[in-house]
């Protein structure tokens, strides 16, 4: 069947079928900045936003992306490459392969959230799995970016 | 994974449930999260997206919930933050993470009744009544003790009361299923102990809870009451924990869970 999505802000209409996942379809339009990795809903990898709304692409099925519009990392280039800079600079990045979806909920979150605590940003960003670090580098980052350092 | 060979989106409830009764193999679609982990081959998927049945509201001095509504706009309504100690806020937070919280349903949530479901423990603690397209509406625990039958969920109805409420988990990891969960709460001194991920679904336990009701909450009643809790519900071993050992969690968050009911500010 037909969708028709706005991704990125731009509209497209895109053939899918009935037990499509959004991060396959996103996929396979060339949208490669969302991972798959564990496809059981836990790893975060493949988040991108539905209306504003941080989602995991691939759980959605993509017929329920018709009418919404779609936002992945190549949407929002200013913001991950200031995040992306921090990011390196605090020695958070390693193989770069969780970055994607990890930058999609920080985003998410800094729309979300006011201030957060340090406990709230944990918890926020407990479904984005990172194999490489332990998670603190990017902590540091995330604070000096939301400026609660 | 899962296949679907036909997909639908109903305009209306009438039309989702002819649809789904149609064939054995029809099948409401929720967040689909826990649905694609298997092989189930669904002859037509019913989308209730159309139905707007996402909100979350007050009516007639119940808080409606309706099926289509996220488990993250569960954990971050005020209504539900401002109710019941946010027992329901908390009993959701840490199922996996934000994203999956947004995409996963409470209609499939409770009628899938899942041992492992922390939000039907916490519902049940409340005063809560599930509607159903062809039965009605009932108190979830009846709900729960029906034998499936294929209908459609349509909303959640909660009293609303001062109800005090009180939700605790034990988790091998953060974001796991829990081990056992406990939710407790307290009404004019009428007391609820549910226990859910046992690891069968949740219920509420008739005898403890009858106990701290007619005799008062003591230090000598609240430890009776959480010893037996964990005698008369059932127990089961899972990858998760023995049934040992979940009784043993049991009594203690169930006394826990009492002692913060009684701490709750208004009381």
């Amino acid at each position: 069947m037909q969708i028709e999505l706005t991704i990125n802000d731009k509209v497209v209409k895109w053939e899918v079928a009935n037990d499509e996942f959004l991060a396959d379809t996103l996929r396979s339009h060339g949208f490669l900045s969302v991972k798959k990795a564990c496809d059981t809903s836990c790893c975060g990898l493949c988040t991108v936003w539905m209306d504003g709304k941080s989602m995991l692409s691939c759980s959605v099925l993509s017929l329920r992306a018709h009418s919404k519009k779609i936002t992945t990392i190549e949407g929002l280039p200013k913001e991950a490459e200031e995040f992306a800079q921090i990011l390196s600079a605090e020695g958070a990045e390693q193989c770069g392969f969780c970055s994607p979806g990890f930058i999609m909920s920080v985003l998410a979150m800094k729309n979300e959230l006011v201030n957060p605590t340090e406990e709230e940003i944990i918890h926020y960003l407990t479904g984005n799995l990172c194999r490489c670090t332990g998670y603190m580098g990017q902590l540091r980052a995330i604070k000096i970016y939301l400026g609660v350092a | 994974m899962f296949t679907i060979l036909d997909l639908v989106q109903p305009d209306n409830l009438a039309e989702a449930y002819q649809i789904l009764s149609d064939k054995r193999n029809n099948t409401i679609l929720g967040g689909c999260a826990f649905l694609k982990m298997g092989k189930k081959r669904i002859n037509t998927g019913i989308d209730l997206t159309k139905l707007k049945l996402n909100y979350i509201q007050e009516k007639d001095g119940f808080i409606e919930i309706g099926a289509m509504t996220s488990l993250r706009d569960i954990e971050t309504h005020p209504l539900l933050t401002e109710h019941y100690n946010g027992v329901l806020p908390q009993s959701v937070r840490d199922i996996i993470g934000v994203q999956f919280r947004n995409g996963v349903t409470v209609g499939a949530s409770v009628y899938s009744r899942y041992g492992f479901s922390d939000l039907i423990t916490a519902l049940l603690s409340l005063d809560t009544e599930v509607e159903l397209f062809k039965a009605g509406r009932m108190p979830l625990a009846d709900f729960l003790a029906r034998p499936k039958e294929k209908d459609l969920l349509v909303r959640l109805w909660i009293k609303k009361t001062k109800r005090q409420a009180s939700y605790l988990s034990f988790r091998n990891s953060a974001s796991d299923y829990a081990v056992l969960n406990v939710a407790v709460s307290m009404l004019n001194n009428r007391w609820t102990i549910a226990v859910g991920a046992r690891p069968s679904k949740a219920s509420i336990a008739i005898s403890a809870s009858a106990l701290l009701s007619l005799e008062g909450a003591t230090s000598e009643t609240i430890e009776e009451a959480a010893k037996r809790t964990s005698e008369e519900l059932s127990f089961g071993t899972n990858t998760r924990g023995t049934a040992t050992y979940r009784k043993a969690l049991c009594r203690a968050l169930v006394k826990r869970g009492i002692m913060e009911v009684l701490a709750c500010k208004s009381n």
